[in-house]
């Protein structure tokens, strides 16, 4: 019975905390309304920042891509930047000169040597004439149009000197090759995506030694205190992926498989710790690329004669049905990662949306009515309970498939032949 | 979210995948219910099989993501 109370009092709590965020929210709205009308007499050139309705879709990509500021709770923290153009050089500073609000939603109202901050990334200013050093800008969500590539399209905009200063794309490794806009910089920050692989990679690491070492003690004794929750999750991944599908080379193969499966699983559930940067790691699409590309290298270089044959000149098949087995099974060797690669990506950005969605309904039907918000913030806090204990079963399955597919195509790789 | 027809094009691209994860549960269950004592192999591969066929759907998603994008 005490139990049930205890699980009761927790809920209530929880869903003060959700409503009396959005209480901030309106709050930090008005805030907004009154810094507007401070900066209006040096900014009236560029009229009023829309205001706008809460835009669920908008809220909840923001609140999963990757960030140059660490948000823990209702704080932010900078991240140091390493940004370089080639016309300028390299840019290196704290993302604190941007001088973000403390409200975390990450819009810096200074300018450093061209670059701003608009929600929590980095973006360039496009016009090269911008005044070089920390520059004060009203950064209130203004917009612009612009044409690229021959056609209108909206973008971020920042008010300085009565005019409206149009920013570049977020820094992307192909320059904006896949419709992302012109960006002219690399952005080589630690952002919160890499502190958040960084923080990871130092958990495993004391984790998986203080295990060896735990090994070396009781060496003959049962496992003991976080040892055995190792070793359940390792030993079921050593007989249920590795020996099945990598026969007699299992061994080779195993430190491999271990450390996908142990990092991807540590990313997903450091993923989930709510109010701790909500970081979305696996759920960003370059990071499982790398994990796709080193699969994909791994399978490849491993093939043997075999696997090749099977690709190229299928064995027992008539010539023509070669013709259109090879380019086929040629594809196969590429989408391979690449369904592995948006799997994983696809399955975690989808629960991390749908979580800020279900928190993002107490804004839209609450609209600063309290006891709409009071009873919207009551169910979703009880939807997204719900969600985030399926979030934790996701997380363990698919770290499980993506390890399970990764050694079944190494299996297939280097298959002898039986026939 | 989107006003798109692309909403459509993802739609689509669930329904076949609903089909065939449904499927894939469907049939474990019914070899879990005859052979109790090989729940361990069944549900690994019934995991393995539903991955492959979220596969497809997620290529086609990706795809009616990058022609909203681009188109």
């Amino acid at each position: 019975m005490r139990r049930y109370i205890l699980s009761f009092i927790c809920l209530i709590s929880l869903s003060i905390f959700a409503f009396s965020q959005e209480h901030g929210h309106d709050q930090h709205d008005g805030h907004q309304h009154g810094s507007q009308s401070n900066v209006e007499e040096n900014s009236h050139g560029c009229g009023h920042a829309p205001e706008g309705d809460f835009n669920p879709g908008a809220t909840a990509f923001h609140h999963i891509s990757d960030q140059n500021i660490y948000n823990i709770g209702p704080w932010s923290f900078p991240l140091p930047c390493f940004l370089y153009a080639s016309d300028k050089g390299w840019s290196v500073f704290s993302s604190g000169k941007f001088h973000t609000d403390d409200h975390g939603h990450g819009n810096g109202h200074v300018a450093v040597d061209g670059y701003v901050l608009i929600d929590g990334m980095v973006h360039r200013i496009l016009d090269r004439t911008f005044p070089n050093g920390e520059v004060e800008i009203n950064n209130h969500g203004f917009h612009t149009t612009m044409e690229i590539h021959g056609k209108e399209k909206q973008v971020p905009a920042v008010c300085y000197d009565d005019k409206l200063w149009a920013v570049e794309a977020r820094s992307t490794a192909d320059g904006g090759l896949f419709g992302g806009g012109v960006t002219s910089f690399y952005d080589f920050s630690i952002t919160k995506n890499v502190l958040t692989m960084i923080i990871v990679f130092a958990l495993m690491a004391w984790l998986f030694l203080t295990v060896a070492k735990r090994y070396k003690e009781r060496k003959g004794m049962a496992p003991a205190g976080v040892q055995s929750f190792i070793e359940t999750m390792f030993v079921f991944i050593q007989d249920e992926v590795a020996k099945p599908f990598l026969g007699k080379y299992w061994e080779k193969y195993l430190p491999f498989l271990m450390s996908l499966f142990f990092f991807i699983l540590g990313l997903n559930l450091f993923g989930q710790i709510p109010f701790f940067g909500g970081s979305n790691v696996t759920g960003n699409l370059a990071i499982t690329m790398v994990l796709a590309v080193i699969t994909f290298i791994v399978v490849n270089i491993n093939g043997n004669k075999h696997y090749w044959e099977h690709i190229f000149w299928m064995p027992g098949v008539p010539a023509w049905v070669k013709t259109i087995l090879t380019p086929v099974e040629f594809l196969g060797i590429f989408i391979k990662p690449l369904t592995l690669m948006l799997r994983l990506f696809a399955n975690i950005t989808a629960g991390h949306m749908v979580i800020v969605i279900f928190v993002g309904l107490i804004f839209m039907f609450g609209k600063g009515q309290w006891g709409a918000s009071l009873g919207t913030a009551v169910g979703s806090t009880l939807l997204t309970v719900f969600m985030m204990s399926i979030e934790l079963l996701v997380a363990f399955i698919q770290a499980f498939v993506f390890t399970i597919l990764t050694a079944s195509y190494i299996g297939a790789a280097t298959e002898e032949a039986h026939h | 979210m989107f006003g798109s027809i692309t909403a459509i094009g993802m739609g689509l691209a669930v329904i076949g995948a609903g089909i065939g994860i449904g499927n894939v549960g469907g049939k474990a269950m019914e070899a879990i219910a005859r052979q109790p004592e090989a729940v361990g192999d069944i549900r690994a591969n019934m995991i393995l099989m539903a991955a492959l066929v979220e596969g497809a759907a997620l290529i086609a998603i990706v795809v009616a993501f990058l022609s909203n994008n681009a188109g």
